[in-house]
């Protein structure tokens, strides 16, 4: 099975992961990744073109397309979920969505240290929040995913740029911050591995909805000052 | 020869007599557009529009806009696909606003072009939605007609033949255009300062409580009100702004429309101070006045002193009868020839864009870099990126 996996809640990146007969594992056949979180509409289709060295002009040998929905920065987040779209459209590819810190999730867990138990990952919502979900050690979201200041996160260890971020708010409120992962943004290419595992396991994605959790800013304007 | 330059040539082999086939996407303010173009063929104009998600808020939400343009872009490819009867692989190009507009709205429409750049290969070309205002005359068949019997030519352009001018009046531009050549050469004369006119519409309805969006609402009312019972300022038109024809001043063909809106709340706030209903059909009206006066007058000035005898008249406030009453009589009396594309294709849409797209592939302009950015103020001299 081949999946191509976009993810722009933070950074740009999209990546081929193969996941082979039979196996539970898969495998980053190509990647790209940006660092900077405000060039999305102008790099990811460079980027996503970059990963198809024979130019498709009748379709890939993609059996589904990914999306990472966020949470994340609105504009940023819906280039990645456009682009998609219309890819899945244009070739006639399934696409599937998957909430982005599920990804970092991933990382957590198949890395080094993963914790024995619930742990939390975290990205920057800007405006002083983070957009943050809870995990089981088995990498299950529990809880969440939710926007909010950090010193509302419960006590647990804490991942991602989210957490970096905010480490000494975090601190004092008993979590604990790997600086390891401090700068990690969610990417495609574990988004893309996290996906492979899932499917192989028998699990089901989202659809690609956007994950916003906040509403726009504007408010319905109240009647006009009269003169008195 | 680079494999750019390949695939724009092929494109225009591929084109041949009937013109090449365009899909453009537009999806700068709360329209989300689809249409299919061979030439200046019209094959189909999709458009999605949010209007109804901003009612309530008297004005577009931006957000909100974006949001709907990232539900409404597939449904409404898939549509126009359907309704041109042709598949993604006749498509010779793509052409997408890139600007000017509003930056997360345009970045949905962007987005999807690329990935439909991507997915088929084809050429992709980032489009000045303001040129493509212009361009859409080419669709209208009665003025695409006239212009090729002008021409003499089987093909009809924009700006080669005829000296062009035009007046572009929606709820987010207000500008005068010279246009030496469509696919080449595109002046900016003039342009509101602050606020657009159709934005001042809409502001003026919501004063009135006549609701959203206000341009309909306010002519219907003018109809019925005395345009001469209140007098209402006329933007930048003193002599300090104006100057004359051989000593321009700083805003000889500029418009400002939010002084205007402020004198509107003033006077109503007048009559409430005393007690009085306010006469708001006599309001609508002066107010109407006010902004269709100016703007025609700089129109037709700025034709005359730059040698323009034709104007074309874009924008979604094209579809207000006063303001098409009053640049008839005032073209004809100047002896300029006036162009009003039909409603539909004046209003944001796709059609347009691909419309445009169209004259640059024709005329072997070559497509954007896939790493272009959307620009929410491109200049209008910039026709692609």
């Amino acid at each position: 099975m081949l999946l191509l996996a976009i993810d722009t809640s933070a950074i740009a990146s999209a990546a081929l992961v193969r996941l082979p007969p039979g196996s539970t594992a898969g495998l980053v056949e190509r990647s790209f990744a940006t660092q900077d979180t405000r060039s999305h509409a102008e790099v990811l289709a460079p980027g996503v073109a970059s990963l198809f060295p024979d130019a498709p002009t009748s379709g890939p040998d993609l059996d589904a397309i990914v999306v990472g929905v966020g949470p994340g920065p609105f504009t940023g987040l819906r280039s990645g979920i456009a682009m998609a779209r219309t890819l899945s459209f244009a070739w006639n590819v399934p696409l599937h969505g998957m909430c982005s810190l599920d990804a970092l999730a991933w990382e957590v867990r198949t890395g080094a240290s993963a914790p024995a138990s619930d742990f939390l990952v975290a990205t920057d919502a800007r405006r002083r929040e983070v957009y943050w979900a809870r995990y089981d050690a088995d990498g299950r979201q529990v809880e969440g995913p939710a926007v909010g200041p950090a010193v509302d996160l419960p006590a647990l260890p804490a991942y991602g740029r989210g957490a970096g971020l905010y480490a000494e708010v975090l601190a004092a409120n008993g979590c604990t911050v790997d600086p390891e992962f401090a700068a990690a943004q969610p990417a495609a290419a574990s988004l893309g591995l996290a996906a492979a595992s899932l499917l192989a396991a028998g699990g089901h994605l989202l659809d690609s909805s956007p994950l916003y959790l906040r509403e726009s800013d504007a408010k319905v304007p109240g009647p006009r000052k009269r003169a008195s | 020869m680079s494999a750019t330059n390949a695939a724009v040539a092929s494109v225009q082999d591929a084109a041949g007599a009937m013109g090449p086939l365009i899909l453009g996407i537009e999806s700068s303010c709360d329209e989300t557009g689809v249409g299919i173009v061979r030439g200046t063929t019209l094959l189909t104009n999709t458009v999605s529009s949010s209007m109804n998600e901003h009612v309530r808020f008297g004005g577009v939400i931006p957000e909100i806009a974006s949001r709907a343009h990232l539900d409404a872009i597939v449904p409404a490819l898939t549509a126009a696909l359907t309704e041109a009867g042709v598949s993604l692989q006749d498509i010779d190009a793509i052409a997408v606003t890139s600007g000017p507009g509003l930056a997360g709205a345009l970045m949905v429409g962007v987005s999807a072009a690329k990935a439909l750049a991507v997915a088929t290969g084809k050429p992709l070309y980032a489009i000045n939605h303001l040129v493509a205002h212009v361009g859409v005359a080419l669709l209208d068949e009665t003025i695409s007609a006239r212009l090729r019997s002008d021409q003499g030519s089987a093909e009809s352009s924009l700006g080669r033949t005829e000296r062009l001018g035009a007046l572009l009046v929606s709820g987010g531009h207000t500008e005068v255009l010279r246009v030496r050549d469509i696919a080449a050469d595109v002046e900016l004369l003039g342009a509101t300062i602050d606020d657009a006119a159709g934005e001042a519409f809409d502001k003026v309805a919501r004063l009135l409580g006549l609701g959203y969006p206000g341009g309909p609402a306010i002519d219907r009312l003018a109809a019925e009100g005395n345009r001469t019972a209140i007098k209402f300022p006329r933007g930048l038109t003193a002599a300090k702004y104006m100057g004359t024809a051989e000593e321009p001043g700083p805003h000889r063909y500029d418009f400002s429309f939010s002084g205007l809106k402020t004198a509107v709340a003033r006077c109503v706030e007048g009559y409430e101070a005393r007690g009085e209903e306010p006469p708001v059909a006599d309001i609508a009206a002066g107010f109407q006045e006010a902004v269709l006066d100016v703007i025609t007058a700089k129109a037709v000035l700025a034709c005359r002193e730059q040698g323009l005898d034709t104007l074309l008249l874009g924008g979604g406030v094209a579809a207000n009868s006063r303001l098409r009453q009053l640049l008839t009589d005032r073209t004809s009396a100047a002896g300029i020839r006036l162009l009003v594309p039909r409603t539909s294709l004046c209003t944001d849409n796709g059609a347009m864009v691909a419309a445009l797209g169209a004259q640059l592939v024709m005329r072997g302009v070559a497509p954007s870099p896939l790493a272009f950015a959307p620009d929410s103020s491109l200049p209008v001299s910039t026709i692609s990126v």
